[in-house]
């Protein structure tokens, strides 16, 4: 049995050393970079760790360990490698330095993470100069090229990376002008908006947005403005001379592969829909990690891979044993979307709201009929919240059920 | 960067930064002591304490990388918090220091830095 997994980030290396332990005879891990790790090697600040590993490591060592999991464990590894078509019969088209290997596999894990919504997503006028980044590519720039990218920074969005990014600038010796946030709340953790703002006095904007960029060949200077209900609000704009923007405007689950298969892509999650073993509807075809929906917490995302590489092994149920599930409300993205029955397993359900809730109670209902209900002190966008089904709640389930998941504020 | 070391009898507001919780801490201090509210655990109050009396970080940073094919820079860490108000000094120290392959992940970079009895530690194995 051969189980290929595409992509070495934490998700795929989690998921490989995961169905070699549950006894898969060939595992291959396939990696387009020149290293293993995803991500985690430009994330060289703290924070990873803390529930998979129980201690906090920064990103390149949490990727260190899982690493050395990869290579006790007997996991065939390509390096360089680009899987560049995905096929029914679950054959790869694998792109390599030496030429085009064809992988035939009993089971495909896809381990894709994702990419940075483009300025072209969010469409700012203005002019077209040198010094605009995604703030993933700033990270990669400074932490892994070791690249100086600007002197004075303005950063248009306020999730995690963006708000790590802006440190580094700092520590490197950049001057961060400010943050402006489209929300009338911080797109990230509240640590990190201490941490990384508050602890250099870099301003925060909420409510505010990039209305213009100036500049010939290089930024010069960018307008922010305040925002109300999608107008400027007239007099509030400020001119930044800045020779660099940063957008930290969210991050997209890279789809193509999976969509290549001919798997409905859903709208909030941006990637096909998944069961409790993120399982997709072609059996032994898996979606894991920041591919099947954004997760913020590197652990989450190590733990959720691994129950998909531990069941990759096992017996596939039949597609029509299931039941669907979808977010309702403030409830914005909910994984996984369908729920297989019958495995003698209860699922985990993780899920994001779209706006920050104080306490309030999460349900899972059925026709008006609550299946499982949680309470919460609070519930933020910037992170992924779970509710674990107790057995007796999960054998209420039938096939067929069309589940819902709410949130009442109490 | 502003020193956050406060007059005596004042209080803040801060957020804790030592897990994702991110509990809002009320912390004041008079000629009684420090007194912490809103924490969630321990570990909010011993921060909340210490934010108010002698600020703390954790820094990573990267050093120049020499001999690698791939990698030009090894990400690091300082192996214990330093002072707040050090923190650019520590940065000027790594930023002098260079470093041949072969890296293992925990490698001391630099000794004890400026003498503040923490070490400046490789957080990346890179062999070749
Ligand atoms: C910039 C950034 C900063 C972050 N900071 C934090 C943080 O501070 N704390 C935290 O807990 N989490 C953080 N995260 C989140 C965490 O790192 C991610 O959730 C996690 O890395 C996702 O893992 P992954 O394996 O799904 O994706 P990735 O890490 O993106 O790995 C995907 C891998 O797949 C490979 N790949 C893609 N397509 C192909 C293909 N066709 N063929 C072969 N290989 C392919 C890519 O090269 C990549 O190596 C951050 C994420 C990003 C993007
Ligand atoms: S007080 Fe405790 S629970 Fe709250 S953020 Fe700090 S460490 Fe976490």
């Amino acid at each position: 049995m051969l189980v290929a997994v595409v992509g070495g980030g934490p998700a795929g290396m989690a998921a490989a050393v995961a169905a070699k332990n549950a006894g898969a005879d060939n595992v291959l891990l396939i990696e387009r970079a020149e290293r293993l790790g995803g991500v985690l090697p430009q994330c060289i600040h703290s924070g990873f760790g803390l529930n998979y590993y129980g201690r906090d490591l920064t990103g390149p060592e949490f990727a260190e360990y899982l690493r050395q999991d990869v290579m006790q464990s007997g996991i065939e590894v390509w390096l360089n490698a680009m899987v560049i078509e995905a096929h029914h019969d679950k054959t790869l088209v694998v792109s390599k330095p030496d030429g085009i290997s064809f992988v035939r596999a009993d089971v495909i894990i896809f381990a894709v993470g994702a990419r940075e919504r483009p300025r072209g997503a969010i469409a700012i006028p203005g002019t077209r100069p040198a010094g605009i980044f995604t703030a993933g590519t700033a990270q990669y720039m400074i932490n892994v090229q070791g690249l100086n990218i600007g002197n004075d920074v303005f950063m248009l969005g306020s999730g995690d990376i963006g708000l790590i990014t802006a440190r580094r600038l700092t520590l490197e010796g950049a001057h961060v002008h400010g943050v402006a946030e489209l929300m009338p709340f911080p797109g990230g953790l509240a640590r990190n908006i201490q941490q990384c703002l508050k602890d250099y006095d870099i301003p925060l904007f909420l409510s505010h947005t990039v209305t213009e960029v100036l500049g010939k060949d290089r930024v010069e200077a960018v307008k922010v403005a305040q925002m109300e209900n999608g107008y400027v609000v007239p007099g509030t704009e400020k001119l930044f001379p800045v020779d660099t923007l940063i957008l930290s405007v969210g991050l997209l689950p890279e789809a193509e592969l999976i969509k290549q298969l001919g798997l409905t892509i859903l709208p909030y999650t941006g990637s096909a829909a998944v069961d409790q073993y993120f399982q997709t509807e072609l059996p032994g075809v898996f979606v894991v990690g920041n591919g099947a929906g954004i997760w913020d917490l590197v652990d989450n995302v190590a733990t959720s891979a691994s129950v998909a590489g531990e069941a990759s092994v096992k017996q596939f149920y039949e597609p029509s044993q299931e039941a669907t599930l979808e977010p309702c409300g403030d409830i914005r993205v909910v994984l996984p979307q369908r729920i297989a029955i019958g495995v003698n397993n209860p699922p985990r359900i993780w899920f994001r709201v779209k706006r920050p809730l104080g306490v309030c109670s999460v349900a899972l209902t059925c026709d008006g009929k609550t299946i499982a209900r949680k309470g919460y002190a609070s519930l933020r966008p910037a992170e992924m919240a779970e509710i674990s089904l107790k057995l007796e709640q999960y054998n209420v389930i039938e096939p067929g059920d069309n589940l819902q998941l709410t949130v009442t504020p109490l | 960067m502003k020193d956050d070391r406060l007059p005596r009898g004042k209080t803040i507001d801060l957020t804790c930064i030592i897990c994702p919780v991110g509990c809002t801490l009320h912390v004041s201090s008079s000629p009684a002591g420090v007194s912490v509210l809103g924490n969630r655990c321990s570990k909010g109050a011993e921060y909340g304490a210490k934010e108010i009396t002698h600020p703390e970080r954790f820094l990573q940073s990267t050093v120049l990388l020499l001999g690698s094919a791939t990698e030009r820079r090894l990400p690091v860490k300082t192996d214990g918090p330093v002072p707040k108000d050090k923190l650019f000094d520590v940065l000027k120290e790594i930023k002098k220091v260079h470093v041949h392959v072969p890296v293992n992940m925990g490698d001391v970079i630099i000794k004890n830095v400026l003498g503040l009895g923490v070490n400046v530690v490789a957080t990346r194995t890179i062999e070749n």
